[in-house]
């Protein structure tokens, strides 16, 4: 898929720098957390999104703060996007009282209702109908707000995706679906539990409305996503993108998994030299929307907001044990 | 026998009575997320890989329902079907067909056919796992008619019922704690099944009945040695199935010694430890010499904190402050806060 050029792109300058900003900061928390993660502080099963921040990025970057978005296990990078609190990532990772569901949730389950982020789920295609029941709401009170769902490609092998396809059509929820397609199911590639038809194609035999993007191309992503968000707006039902990007890292866990054996090593750095946050940022060097100072001094800043982050989350206090036996234990 | 004492280890000795149960018949089958992926279910499916290739263990997409129900019909057509999955949480996907159709096929079409179906459900238990990545739902499958359910307790124990599973005619789920991944202990090398809804008493004693199940019983074996030097004599018996529930065993036990501890890895309300205290109340009442009690996990999903999780979870503290507690006795202090044994289960998986 060919880049635009983004002089001329129609978006606006400022939102160009967010798309960055936002892909920047998720590399950078995600980054700190696998330094982070060996030291066996941080306690639970941990999907990073590195490689993937430009379907978050670009999703969430053309939303509405009270729109809502719903996630699965690997949901850091759409909290963030979707403006989360990087303090309360961390805190929850450490199990912290601090953390964004004071520890009990841990890594798969970060929300913030505050800015839209309702839900994470860890079971497979769980937050798919819960996100088509926030758009059912907004459409019987007359809200202008939309939901989002984002899940991976595997999500779509269960039985309550398509259910929730066809409902989001029959009922035009303003809704949109999000599959963040790595060719990945843990280790098993999709040719293997899919058929052969993309699978933009299958959903759009539904009748839905689809967009086919490069999911590490933040622009790209953004536009369809903008263009969804617009339809559903204008009480124009759901629509479906599939955004085809790359997971860099192990399934769960910090490390690389070349050695495995299920995928090789230059597979891998040849996804790592489609650096979605790398190639946005020298196209908009190129297009003189960023300059090297101004570049050096966002990431300066990102790396001083992640540092705290971390250290906030370390140095806060563990929930107190009492509290949970009182409440619960008879 | 003068057979050299081997041992395995729990995950080896499911690996071993799959290999064996597809060596006897031709007609078992291994599928379910994973299986043949480079971790192969914490290895318990890479040596039935190795020996019989991906026409008999599979991975398929992610899409429990409809594989449940293809399992049951494989099952009716002749075929033994071993499903795998890696966390008892997926499996509320599965829940319509093993309820309204694997537990139903036999009585409700009078009895003319069983749906054979070999289910291994596996529990993913501390560090983190977190409210949907350790559950535990063997009430659930217990309490609808139709249904056999083992939690091997021992790597002799996930062999023989195993075994067990795949030669009976129920559809039957093993409930398998990771926790007992890496215990070792003594396990036969012929094949062997255990007999379905028969227990066994792994500690004899004569002051206390400790029943237990699953991960529990090494808790309960734990605490009754410490017990021992406190002066009390329990007895710990594994039931070994929660359906159907070995009743005779637990009531001889609870009528010599008359009094009783019943520990559950699931929850406590409505659950597994529940039905065990209404066995007693219903047929040993005038026997018990103290009100029955119980350790489980507390009414809340698990917490992912180590600092709630420490708590969520028992430790082998509890129970012996709940056995003393059986005799009026009372522990100084909180045993309740005492830590949890050393985690072996490091992550992130
Ligand atoms: C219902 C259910 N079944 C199985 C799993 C185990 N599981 C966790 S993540 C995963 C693969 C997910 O792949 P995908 O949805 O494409 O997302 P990705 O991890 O690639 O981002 C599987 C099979 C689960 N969490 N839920």
């Amino acid at each position: 898929m060919s880049e635009k050029d983004l002089k001329d792109c129609g978006v606006a300058r400022e939102t160009l720098v967010t798309l960055y900003s936002r892909m920047l900061l998720i590399r950078r928390l995600e980054e700190k957390i696998a330094e982070l993660y060996p030291r066996q502080e941080m306690r639970c099963p941990t999907h990073l999104s590195i490689g993937q921040e430009a379907v978050a990025a670009g999703v969430c970057s053309a939303l509405e703060k009270d729109d809502t978005v719903f996630l699965n296990h690997r949901c850091h990078a759409a909290y963030i996007a979707k403006g989360g609190d990087i303090r309360k990532v961390m805190a929850e990772l450490y199990g912290k009282k601090t953390g964004c569901t004071k520890g009990r949730g841990g890594s798969m389950h970060l929300v913030d209702p505050d800015v839209g982020v309702i839900g994470a789920s860890a079971i497979l295609a769980g937050t798919i109908p819960i996100a088509c029941g926030a758009a059912m709401s907004y459409k019987r009170k007359k809200i202008k707000r939309v939901a989002v769902c984002f899940f991976g490609d595997a999500a779509i092998e269960e039985g309550t995706f398509f259910e929730s396809v066809n409902l989001a059509l029959v009922w035009q929820l303003p809704v949109l679906f999000v599959c963040e397609n790595n060719g990945l199911s843990t280790c098993t590639p999709l040719a293997k539990r899919q058929v052969p038809v993309p699978i933009h194609e299958r959903v759009k035999a539904f009748g839905m409305p689809v967009a086919a993007v490069d999911g590490n191309d933040a622009l790209a992503v953004y536009e369809a996503a903008r263009d969804a968000v617009a339809r559903a707006r204008k009480g124009k039902g759901p629509s479906f993108i599939e955004a085809s990007t790359y997971r860099w890292l192990e399934h769960v866990g910090p490390n690389f998994d070349w050695s495995l054996g299920y995928r090789s090593k230059e597979e891998v750095e040849d996804a790592m030299r489609r650096c979605p946050v790398k190639t946005f940022e020298e196209r908009l060097a190129a297009a003189g929307i960023l300059t090297g100072g101004q570049k050096t001094m966002l990431r300066d800043e990102i790396s001083e907001r992640v540092e705290d982050a971390a250290r906030f989350g370390k140095e806060s206090a563990f929930p107190d044990p009492h509290e949970l036996l009182e409440a619960t234990d008879g | 026998m003068a057979e050299a004492r081997r041992e395995l280890k729990y995950w080896e000795a499911i690996s071993e009575a799959t290999v064996q149960a597809m060596e006897a018949d031709e007609s078992v089958f291994v599928f379910g997320i994973g299986v043949d992926d480079p971790k192969k279910i914490f290895g318990t499916t890479k040596a039935a890989y190795e020996r019989f290739g991906a026409a008999r263990v599979f991975d398929t997409p992610v899409s429990e329902n409809a594989l449940t129900g293809v399992a049951i019909g494989a099952s009716l057509t002749g075929s033994r079907p071993v499903m795998i999955h890696a966390r008892n949480d997926f499996m509320y996907y599965c829940m319509d067909q093993l309820f309204n159709h694997a537990a139903k096929w036999y009585d409700m079409l009078g009895g003319l056919m069983r749906a054979p179906i070999v289910v291994r459900a596996i529990v993913g238990r501390g560090w983190g796992q977190g409210s949907q990545h350790s559950q535990s739902l063997q009430a659930l499958f217990a309490h609808v008619p139709g249904l056999n359910v083992a939690l091997p307790s021992s790597p002799y124990d996930a062999k023989g019922l195993f075994l067990a599973a795949i030669r009976g005619d129920a559809p039957t789920i093993l409930i398998e704690n990771r926790k007992l991944y890496e215990v070792s202990g003594p396990v036969p090398k012929e094949p062997y099944a255990l007999p379905v809804g028969k227990g066994a008493v792994l500690k004899k004693g004569k002051d206390a009945t400790i029943v237990a199940f699953s991960q529990a019983v090494q808790d309960a074996l734990e605490a009754a040695a410490v017990l021992k030097g406190a002066g009390i004599d329990a007895e710990v018996v594994d039931p070994r199935w929660a359906k159907p529930l070995d009743k005779d065993l637990i009531l001889s036990s609870v009528k010599k010694t008359g009094r009783l501890l019943v520990m559950d890895t699931s929850w406590k309300s409505y659950g597994v430890s529940a039905e065990v205290a209404a066995l007693a109340a219903e047929h040993a009442f005038s026997d018990l010499k103290a009100p029955v009690a119980r350790i489980a996990l507390p009414d809340m999903p698990a917490p992912t904190t180590q600092a709630l999780e420490k708590v969520f979870y028992p430790t082998v503290g509890d129970v012996v402050h709940a056995v003393e507690k059986l005799f009026g006795r009372k522990r100084k202090g909180a045993t309740r806060l005492r830590p949890a044994a050393k985690e072996t289960f490091t992550g992130p998986f």
